[in-house]
C-alpha cells in the first residue's frame, strides 16, 4: 500500500471520537473490524446482499461493507457495541433473547441495528410492513419468525408507552 | 479493491473537471453499485470523485408545474417525501419495491439511473461479456439467461436494466438534468437509457464525465389511479423478473389517458405508445387490458431459460392495470393484490 495515499479521517463511533489514517479503498466495515477492534459488526457477503454489516450512521441504518471510511468524515456511527446503556441491554437486545431470535447469532448485530433504524423511521405499522422493511437482513438459520416477534414486541410496547 | 485516488467534490464544476482529468474517473454517490462492482474488479476507476458534498439542494422542490428531485438525495428520502407520496405515489411505491431499506438509505437518485445490469456474466470477469469488454462476446445468449431481456435485445447483449425507480420515471415522463464539459442538458427519460445494439458497453446517452444534477417530474402525477407490481423470486429484496408500472386518468368508466412501463424485460424501461393509445377512450376492462398487453409484447424474443417471461409479463400487465383502478388495496413491497 502506498503510504502517501492514506487519508486522515475523523468520526465518532458509539460516542467515542476516532481519528484514523485510511486508504481510499478501505470499507468502514474493515476499518472498524481490522483497525479499531470493533468486531461486533459482522461481514456476511461484503456485497450489500445480507445486512450483517448494518450500522447506524447519523441515525440512519446503512451497510458498512458498501461504505468507504474516507466518505464518512465527521459522521456519528453507532454499532451493536454502542446500544446498551449503563450496563443495561437495549430493549431490542433483551427482546431478542426473550424470543429466542437467533441460533448462530451471526446476523443478530445487523438485525438489531436495522430494527433500531426501522423503528426510528416510523414507516412500518403492520407486521407485514415490518417484515417488508426488515427484508434487508437475511438470517441463514431461519430465525426470522422469532426476529419479527421480538421487534413487534418492542414496537407495540413503544406504541402503548 | 484495486488502488485508486479519492477526491471529495467541492462544486458541480469541480466534480466535472476532476472526473474528466482522468479517462478512468468515476463519480461515487451512495456507492452501493460502483463499490460493489469495484470489489469484483468490474469497475476500476483511477479516481473516485465523491459527489455527496454537492447534496445541498432540497430533496424535492417545486419546479414549473411539477417538481424537481435532487440527484444527490437518497432514494429513501425521495420515496418518503410528503410531496412525492401525495402527488407521485407511483414513484414512491416503485422506489420502495427496490433493494432494501438500508440500501435505499444510501442509494441516490442519480446513482439509481446509472446502476449497471445484474447479468451474472457481466459481474464475472472470467467470462466473455460485450458490455464489460466490448468484442469478447456475450456469455448470456447461450448461457443461463433466466433473468435476461425479451424485448429490444441485440446479438451482442441481452441484458436487462434492473432499476425499479426508473420504471416509474419512464411512466411519469421525467426529464433528466445534467451538467458537463459541454454545458447543461435536459434529457427526456425515453432518450436517457439505450438499447444494446452494437454498443452494449453504453447503458445510456450521458457524455463522458457528465453529471446528473436533478430529475424533473411533470405536473401530472396520476395520484388517483396508479400501481407498481414487481414479480421476483422472493417477495422482497430481489431484482424483478418482470415489473409493471401503470397509471390512468379516468373519465367515468372510460380511460382518458394510460401509461404502461415495464421493468425486467429490456435494456431500458419499456413503454409501447401504441398500447397506451389503444387504451385511450376505452372502458377499463380486463379484455382491453389484455389487448394492450398483446400489443406491448408483440415481437418478444425469448432464450433458453426465459421463455416464461412473455406470459408472466402479459399476466402482470393485466393484473397491474386492475390494481391501478383501486390503488388503496396495494400491498407492501409491490406484491400482487386482488
Ligand atoms: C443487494 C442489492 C440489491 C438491490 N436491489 C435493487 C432492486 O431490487 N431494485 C433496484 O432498482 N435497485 C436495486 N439495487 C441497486 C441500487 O438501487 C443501486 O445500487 C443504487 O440506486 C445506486 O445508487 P448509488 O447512489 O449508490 O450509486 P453509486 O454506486 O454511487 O454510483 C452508481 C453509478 O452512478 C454514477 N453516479 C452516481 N451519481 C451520479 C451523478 N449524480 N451523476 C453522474 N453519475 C453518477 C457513478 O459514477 C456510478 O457509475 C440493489 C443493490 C444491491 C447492492
Ligand atoms: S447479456 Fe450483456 S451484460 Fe450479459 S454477458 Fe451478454 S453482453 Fe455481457
Ligand atoms: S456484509 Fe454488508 S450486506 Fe452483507
Ligand atoms: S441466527 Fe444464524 S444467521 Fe441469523
Amino acid at each position: 500500500m502506498m503510504d502517501q495515499q492514506l487519508i486522515s479521517t475523523s468520526f465518532t463511533i458509539n460516542r467515542k471520537e476516532y481519528k484514523v489514517s485510511v486508504a481510499p479503498w478501505s470499507s468502514l466495515l474493515d476499518v472498524m473490524r481490522e483497525t479499531l477492534d470493533l468486531t461486533g459488526t459482522k461481514k456476511g457477503c461484503d456485497h450489500g446482499q445480507c445486512g450483517a454489516c448494518t450500522v447506524l450512521i447519523n441515525g440512519k441504518r446503512v451497510l458498512s461493507c458498501l461504505t468507504l471510511a474516507v466518505m464518512k468524515e465527521g459522521a456519528e456511527i453507532t454499532t451493536i457495541e454502542g446500544i446498551a446503556e449503563d450496563g443495561k441491554l437495549h430493549p431490542l437486545q433483551q427482546a431478542f433473547i426473550d424470543h429466542d431470535a437467533f441460533q448462530c447469532g451471526y446476523c443478530t448485530p445487523g438485525q438489531i441495528c436495522s430494527a433500531i433504524g426501522m423503528l426510528q423511521e416510523g414507516k412500518a405499522q403492520s407486521r407485514a410492513e415490518v417484515k417488508e422493511l426488515m427484508s434487508g437482513n437475511l438470517c441463514r438459520c431461519g430465525a426470522n419468525t422469532n426476529i419479527i416477534d421480538a421487534i413487534m414486541e418492542i414496537k407495540e410496547g413503544a406504541a402503548h408507552a | 479493491m484495486h488502488n485508486f485516488r479519492y477526491k471529495a467534490a467541492t462544486s458541480v464544476s469541480d466534480a466535472v473537471v476532476e472526473v474528466n482529468q482522468s479517462a478512468e474517473g468515476q463519480f461515487v454517490a451512495g456507492g452501493t453499485n460502483v463499490l460493489d462492482l469495484m470489489k469484483y474488479f468490474v469497475a476500476k476507476p483511477e479516481v473516485l470523485v465523491d459527489v455527496n458534498p454537492l447534496n445541498s439542494l432540497p430533496v424535492v422542490s417545486e419546479y414549473k408545474e411539477g417538481v424537481r428531485l435532487s440527484a444527490f438525495a437518497t432514494n429513501a428520502d425521495t420515496a418518503y417525501h410528503p410531496i412525492i407520496e401525495k402527488r407521485y405515489p407511483l414513484l414512491s411505491k416503485a422506489i420502495l419495491a427496490g433493494a432494501s431499506a438500508q440500501i435505499r438509505n444510501m442509494a441516490t437518485n442519480g446513482g439509481n439511473l446509472l446502476q449497471r445490469t445484474r447479468c451474472y456474466y457481466f459481474y464475472d470477469v472470467n467470462t466473455p461479456c460485450n458490455k464489460r469488454e466490448p468484442g469478447t462476446g456475450c456469455s448470456a445468449i447461450r448461457g443461463y439467461n433466466r433473468m435476461m431481456a425479451i424485448m429490444g435485445t441485440s446479438e451482442h447483449c441481452i441484458a436487462v436494466f434492473p432499476s425499479d425507480m426508473c420504471v416509474a420515471l419512464a411512466a411519469l415522463g421525467a426529464v433528466v438534468n445534467t451538467d458537463g464539459m459541454q454545458g447543461k442538458r435536459e434529457i427526456p427519460f425515453a432518450d436517457f437509457h439505450r438499447l444494446p445494439g452494437d454498443h452494449p458497453e453504453k447503458d445510456n446517452n450521458l457524455l463522458a464525465g457528465e453529471l446528473i444534477t436533478g430529475i424533473d417530474l411533470p405536473a401530472e402525477g396520476f395520484a388517483e389511479h396508479y400501481a407498481y407490481l414487481k414479480l421476483r423470486d422472493r417477495n422482497s429484496y430481489a431484482f424483478a423478473l418482470v415489473s409493471v408500472a401503470v397509471v390512468f386518468r379516468l373519465d367515468g368508466d372510460l380511460i382518458s389517458e394510460a401509461r404502461i412501463a415495464l421493468g425486467g424485460i429490456a435494456h431500458k424501461p419499456w413503454r409501447v405508445l401504441d398500447a397506451e393509445l389503444y387504451l385511450q377512450g376505452k372502458s377499463a376492462t380486463v379484455d382491453h387490458f389484455a389487448a394492450a398487453a398483446e400489443i406491448i409484447l408483440q415481437g418478444a424474443k425469448t432464450f433458453e431459460f426465459n421463455s416464461f417471461k412473455p406470459e408472466l409479463a402479459r399476466r402482470a400487465i393485466i393484473r397491474c392495470c386492475k390494481m391501478a383502478l383501486s390503488p388503496d388495496t396495494q400491498l407492501p413491497g409491490a406484491q400482487p393484490s386482488a
